[in-house]
């Protein structure tokens, strides 16, 4: 007979006798969890790239000074995907007498492609979503434009404006326009008109100064197809604008979230291995006496080696293919309940979740449960002579660096990031190591306590303490259940919260830029009257970098799209004493008083972009002549706490002579927008920029993020129950034979349930106080080293963790057991 | 391998074992000779710790002497590894032990297919039906071993030590859970199988009752053997 087809009948015999129910609900767990996580991943991470989408209207725009080739708009629609153009150029507008330059945009059919614009009937009128841009002959303005306008009201057919030779009706306020962040330099108040209305104004003609926009959205897969096929047939005037691209701040705050997701998979993941380790070593003591009746009627190790790894692997598959069914149940489940978090339908999930809920099945049911099964082939078959011959002592070495490798894959093939990856090993490692010990450690303390005891006590002890090895997994089995609630509440709570407090409610939502250095003191005593806080009135010089040093900077020498367009561009030049209060120098030094004025500072991210180094001598071209100078630091800056920020840095010697305007950032209350008249009308050269929606934006993209990550937690919070579960099963074959003998010896049901209870609330108060241990050192590691944010530490958490631990596992672990004592002794004694 | 070509099943010469427990070193069984003939019936008896089932183990090839050597079915054990002593066993030696060691998991036929499973059997359910058949037990083939009695998972356990028709059966203790009456039907059963495929039977007792079915009996007393009659 073929190894196969003894393994199939063997794995179908031990499922029907029940023996593999434990390791299968673990494993389908494991793999219901990872699949619900990568499905439901996979869909709001695409969400959260599409509602990024929104700030360009679209998933891709082709950006130019002149008409996008309509080689273009075919490419995308032979390939699937919705497109929409839109023009832009400024222009003046006439309102009965008055005039006023506005930032027009003509929108063609089918804009926006991601996002809603919204429009009120009137200033007054309640906001309400709007299917696509105005009709033909009608206009939309920016409701600042209103007043400018001398206009109060929309009422009736909307009043008439001249746009070039046109007229045209304004019949809605556009109150929110999807891409409108996505430039912040936009100084007159947007006009939204009908593309079809652009011939008759005769403004566009083929020397204005048009910005052309394509905008594309569909499939992920097509729209990168697109991607590829533009870059290599991009006008070299155009650009190709990613969503990704249009704001670092929200980039930094979908890549937070997504970074969340994925350590709330790999939990998971950690979590599920300890329930499947513990249920296959429950497996391995279950079958050692039919290893050893096989071997003794002639089977060689190496036949039940092959039939261990085909059972495995059968039942991995099979096993694997359910729990892939039940996450994706489990994902809709999440979907129907978050249904209205998301403002858009989320996408349909892609397949490969399948691929990864299989195969992170079979490498964790490998990894966890092959080395104790191969082991189990070395039964000596003299057991069936002398059953004091147990299972053979398991190589801890070995089954630990199966379970690590193991570990180690799936870490890195999940997490996609090495350094998340490297430091979430290391920190198992070391949790693992450090919980062990300490579980051998109290349990020797608890050996200690055990003849010391009387009753219920000294039983309850015995339990726990004369079985070293099966204690020590047991108490940290659930000390892993515990600490992955307890993490539940650390990230969920503490890391979270800090996440969002990154983005403050006082976060600047409004820009002032053009500020003249004879601006500087009135503005500052300006805010200061009205109780605004500035986040520092900073000076800004323009400059190109044209050499890093010896090399030219040329933008086509870069491969990377961003890289192009940074260095094509001009730069914000700053100069300042002390860094700013959210920049943090990462390499280098800062400068002091007395050091040479002939340094820069540069943000990390633009130094790897473009490849500059600590040490490099950058030259910009600043006011018609040339100033160089030796980057000294790296600097990180925090793109997403909204405060003026600058890619590069000098020290006042350097840059203090060069003619700056000035810029600064603050918070404006809701309903003192009064404020910025006043404003404009005693400082009326000074631009403001409102940053409301953009940061609306952001802090949505945070809450939505931070309730995915809390419901993909709920699976951490399954598979530790599980663990704790498998942890109290472990011993219940154990426990069946034992509570007999006591009953049969005379021991009451009472007393025994009170030394179950005692052994069970023992374990959970040490497995509690390892828990909350090892999840505040995670949270804080976490915190510190991975999300770069601040941790404090949480008090409530010892006191739920370690009596929450006492009494769930307590109460959990004697009901559990319970039914063993209701059973009569004589079958236990029968069963053995 | 070594072939031994003389026509005993199981022979053993100058068969010694020796422990190393906490009180050093305990000599179990000394330099013990034993032959086994084809088809012939040997009762080891003695008393509990008198090293019988050491014996038994030793003769199985379950287990390595620390001196002397053992051949099983015309093979000398000494220069087979453990798989090489599973594979000698496999198909020629049959087992039955006083605790039964069925397999709770599987049913009483499933527990007697397995070592024709185990060796390959092209067709291996008629056999183990067969065999259920001939120990009174056709009917209760699909209950499992918690289902049956005692005496009955000794016949299923029996039924499965003589379903792959081997040279030489090993019974260690066979009747010693079972009572008296529920004993003798098993032994007859045991010796009437044993006669019908012509195995040789190796039986570890300390009920000289059973001991005198046997063609041979043999004293087992402090690690020493000598022969009873």
């Amino acid at each position: 007979m073929t190894a196969w087809r003894l393994a199939l009948r063997l794995l179908r015999r031990d499922w029907r006798s029940g023996e593999l129910y434990l390791l299968s609900a673990a494993l389908a767990l494991t793999v219901a969890a990872m699949t619900a996580v990568a499905f439901f991943g996979d869909r709001v991470e695409r969400a959260m790239q599409r509602q990024g989408g929104e700030l360009i209207a679209s998933d891709l725009a082709v950006d130019d000074g002149h008409p996008i080739p309509q080689a273009f708009a075919d490419q995308a629609q032979a390939l699937g995907l919705a497109s929409a153009a839109t023009i832009e150029f400024p222009s003046v507008v006439l309102a009965g007498e008055l005039t006023q330059l506005v930032q027009v945009k003509a929108v063609g059919p089918g804009y926006p492609l991601r996002g809603r614009l919204r429009v009120q009937a009137d200033p007054v009128a309640p906001e309400a979503e709007a299917a696509g841009g105005p009709a033909q002959g009608e206009v939309w303005a920016e409701p600042r434009l209103l007043p400018l306008l001398g206009l109060e009201t929309l009422a009736g057919e909307g009043p008439e404006i001249a746009l070039g030779e046109t007229r045209l009706r304004l019949t809605r306020v556009l109150a929110y326009e999807p891409d409108r962040g996505a430039n912040l330099v936009q100084l007159a108040p947007r006009l939204l008109v009908n593309a079809a209305d652009i011939p008759a104004t005769g403004l566009v003609t083929p020397v204005s100064r048009v910005r052309y926009r394509l905008l594309v959205a569909g499939e992920a897969a097509m729209v990168d197809a697109f991607r590829d096929w533009a870059q290599a047939r991009l006008p070299r005037t155009a650009q190709l604008v990613d969503p990704e691209h249009a704001r670092p701040e929200l980039a930094t705050a979908i890549a937070g979230a997504t970074r969340f997701l994925r350590l709330a998979t790999l939990v998971t993941l950690l979590v599920a291995g300890a329930a499947i380790a513990l249920a296959s070593r429950r497996l391995v003591e279950r079958q050692t006496d039919a290893v050893a009746v096989m071997r003794c009627l002639g089977a060689p190790r190496h036949l039940l080696t092959q039939v261990f790894i085909l059972r495995l692997f059968a039942l991995g598959l099979a096993v694997g293919l359910v729990g892939v069914l039940l996450g994706y149940g489990a994902q809709q489940g999440l979907v129907a309940l978050l249904g209205d978090l998301f403002a858009q339908d989320l996408p349909p999930p892609s397949a490969s979740p399948i691929a990864v809920g299989l195969i992170t099945g079979l490498v964790t049911l490998f990894g966890f449960a092959l080395p104790p099964l191969i082991q189990l082939a070395r039964v000596t078959p003299l057991r069936v002579l002398r059953r004091d011959l147990g299972t053979p002592g398991a190589s801890v070495l070995g089954a630990t660096l199966a379970a690590g490798a193991a570990l180690a894959l799936l870490i890195w093939w999940q997490a996609g990031d090495a350094q998340l990856a490297a430091r979430l090993l290391a920190g198992l490692a070391g949790t693992l190591l450090g919980l062990v010990g300490a579980v051998i450690l109290l349990i020797r303390l608890a050996a200690w306590f055990q003849p010391r005891t009387r009753g219920v006590w000294r039983l309850g002890l015995a339990a726990l303490t004369r079985r070293p090895a099966g204690a020590v997994l047991q108490v940290a089995g659930f000390g892993v259940g515990v600490l992955a609630l307890l993490l539940l509440a650390v990230v969920r709570v503490d890391l979270l919260r800090a996440w969002q407090e990154g983005l403050p409610p006082d976060a600047p939502n409004r820009f002032l830029i053009n500020i003249q250095p004879q601006d500087v003191d009135p503005l500052r005593a300006f805010l200061a009257t009205h109780g605004l806080a500035d986040s520092g009135v900073l000076p800004m010089v323009r400059g190109r970098l044209i050499r890093i040093g010896d090399r030219s900077v040329d933008p086509d020498a870069y491969p990377d799209p961003r890289a192009q367009r940074l260095s094509a561009r001009e730069f914000n030049l700053s100069h300042a004493e002390r860094p700013q209060a959210d920049n943090q120098v990462v390499a280098g030094r800062w400068w002091g008083p007395e050091d040479a004025p002939d340094q820069f500072s540069v943000e990390e991210g633009l130094a790897e972009t473009l490849g500059i180094r600590l040490g490099d001598r950058l030259t910009f071209w600043v006011s018609g002549h040339e100033v160089s100078a030796t980057v000294t630091n790296l600097r990180h800056v925090k793109w997403d706490s909204f405060n003026v920020n600058f890619f590069v840095v000098s020290p006042p010697g350097l840059l203090g002579a060069e003619a700056a305007s000035y810029v600064t950032s603050f918070h404006l209350p809701p309903g003192r927008e009064s404020v910025m008249a006043e404003l404009q009308r005693k400082l009326p050269s000074v631009t403001p920029l409102d940053v409301d929606a953009i940061l609306g934006q952001v802090r949505r993209v945070m809450e939505r993020g931070a309730r995915a990550v809390e419901y993909v937690f709920l699976f951490t919070l399954a598979a530790g129950l599980l663990v704790m579960l498998a942890g109290i099963q472990a011993t219940l074959a154990q426990r069946r034979g034992e509570h007999a003998v006591l009953r049969a010896l005379g021991a009451s049901r009472g007393s025994l349930l009170a030394a179950l209870a005692v052994e069970f609330t023992v374990a959970g108060l040490l497995a509690g106080l390892l828990g909350s241990a090892f999840a505040e050192l995670t949270g804080w590691l976490l915190a510190g080293q991975v999300f770069d944010l601040e941790f404090a530490f949480n008090p409530t958490l010892w006191a739920l963790g370690v009596l929450g631990s006492g009494a769930l596992i307590g109460l959990a672990g004697t009901l559990a057991t319970y039914p063993l004592l209701v059973r009569p002794p004589l079958e236990g004694l029968r069963r053995g | 391998m070594t072939t031994d070509s003389s026509a005993d099943v199981a022979r053993a010469t100058g068969l010694g074992k020796e422990v190393t427990g906490p009180g050093g070193h305990l000599t179990i069984l000394h330099a013990l000779d034993l032959c086994v003939k084809p088809g012939e019936a040997v009762a080891i008896l003695g008393a509990s710790g008198s090293g019988k089932s050491t014996l038994l183990g030793l003769l199985a090839g379950l287990d390595q002497p620390t001196q002397g050597e053992v051949w099983l079915c015309g093979q000398a054990l000494a220069g087979l590894g453990e798989d090489g002593r599973a594979a000698l066993r496999n198909g020629r030696v049959g087992f039955v032990f006083q605790d039964f060691q069925l397999l709770p998991t599987l049913t009483a036929l499933e527990n007697v297919l397995l070592p024709l499973e185990l060796g390959g059997k092209a067709e291996p359910e008629p056999i183990a039906q067969a065999a259920l058949d001939r120990v009174g037990l056709a009917a209760r083939s699909d209950h499992y071993p918690r289902q049956l009695s005692g005496g009955e998972q000794q016949r299923v356990a029996i039924a499965r030590a003589f379903a792959p028709r081997p040279q030489i059966l090993f019974a260690d203790e066979p009747t010693g859970n079972l009572d008296q009456e529920t004993g003798e039907q098993v032994i007859d059963l045991l010796l009437d199988l044993r006669n019908a495929a012509g195995a040789a039977l190796v039986l570890v007792t300390h009920d000289p009752r059973l001991a005198g079915r046997c063609d041979r009996r043999l004293g087992m007393r402090a690690g020493h053997l000598e022969s009873l009659a």
